[in-house]
């Protein structure tokens, strides 16, 4: 019945989805986070999606599932502040900030969210078309 | 006279299999619309009727000659037979995925209220062998 894998192809974009959503927390949460050595610094991370085509949602390769395959960090130069008060700075008294974008960040929380939504809303219909499939002949 | 349920039927029953199918198959696409490189599907559904219900035998697209046992289909076909094809996107995107989630959406509740209505008339031909039987 090709409706039951609806269930598992939205809810392999939902866990994707929420992967993305818990990356975006734990960059915004170190957004401020600061380091005293260049590669110490925290780098904002980004998941992966890639298309599942191992048949085993399907069978056949019609219709395919999401799957986060890696999280990759942000590569790029790191802000480096001149701030000789502060605990954490090296002997010539810099630190350094993590490359973290809130503006980017924003908006993909709110593109993953409303992917969230997206994928919940296939879920209800398709629940509540099996639903009303069960009642058929009543 | 034997009530044949194929007959009452008709071709809903067939029509409700792929409808569950296309749906499968819409929201592999809205699963998958930020994957890159990854293209949205979809089937005609006039014409895999047609070709479940036995009034075609073959689609009217170019396809791809299998020889060998070992050959596969070029498009890929659904458990009903129907053959997939890939959505003509209006404008590309940098990483190569060509889904439109408004479109697919759109799709999904089509597909979704036409299931509905195919519900509706399957249910309306059970409800009249019903009485039939009853005879009420």
């Amino acid at each position: 019945m090709g409706l039951g894998k609806v269930f598992d192809i939205a809810g392999t974009a939902l866990s994707a989805q929420s992967i993305r959503l818990n990356t975006v927390a734990s960059n915004m949460a170190n957004a401020n986070s600061i380091s005293s050595t260049p590669n110490g610094v925290y780098r904002s991370r980004q998941p992966v999606f890639s298309a599942i085509m191992d048949n085993s949602l399907s069978g056949d390769n019609t219709s395919v599932g999401v799957r986060v395959v890696d999280i990759v960090e942000k590569q790029g130069d790191v802000n480096k502040v001149f701030d000789p008060g502060n605990p954490r700075a090296d002997a010539s008294g810099f630190v350094y900030q993590s490359n973290v974008n809130i503006i980017e960040e924003m908006t993909n929380m709110i593109s993953a969210s409303r992917s969230y939504q997206n994928n919940i809303e296939v879920m209800n219909t398709a629940k509540q078309l099996m639903l009303a499939t069960l009642r058929l002949g009543e | 006279m034997p009530i044949s349920f194929n007959a009452a039927l008709g071709s809903h029953e067939q029509a409700l299999q792929l409808r569950a199918e296309r749906m499968q198959v819409l929201a592999s696409n809205i699963a998958n619309a930020e994957t890159p490189g990854y293209k949205a599907k979809d089937f005609n559904f006039a014409e895999a009727l047609k070709q479940a219900t036995g009034k075609q035998t073959t689609g009217n697209g170019v396809r791809m000659q299998t020889t060998q046992a070992g050959h596969m289909s070029a498009q890929g076909t659904t458990s009903m037979g129907a053959e997939m094809q890939y959505r003509v996107p209006m404008q590309p995107t940098i990483d190569g995925n060509s889904v439109d989630i408004q479109q697919e959406r759109a799709k999904f509740s089509e597909n979704a209220v036409a299931y509905q209505t195919t519900l509706k008339i399957l249910n309306g031909k059970f409800k009249g062998m019903m009485g039939a039987l009853k005879g009420e």
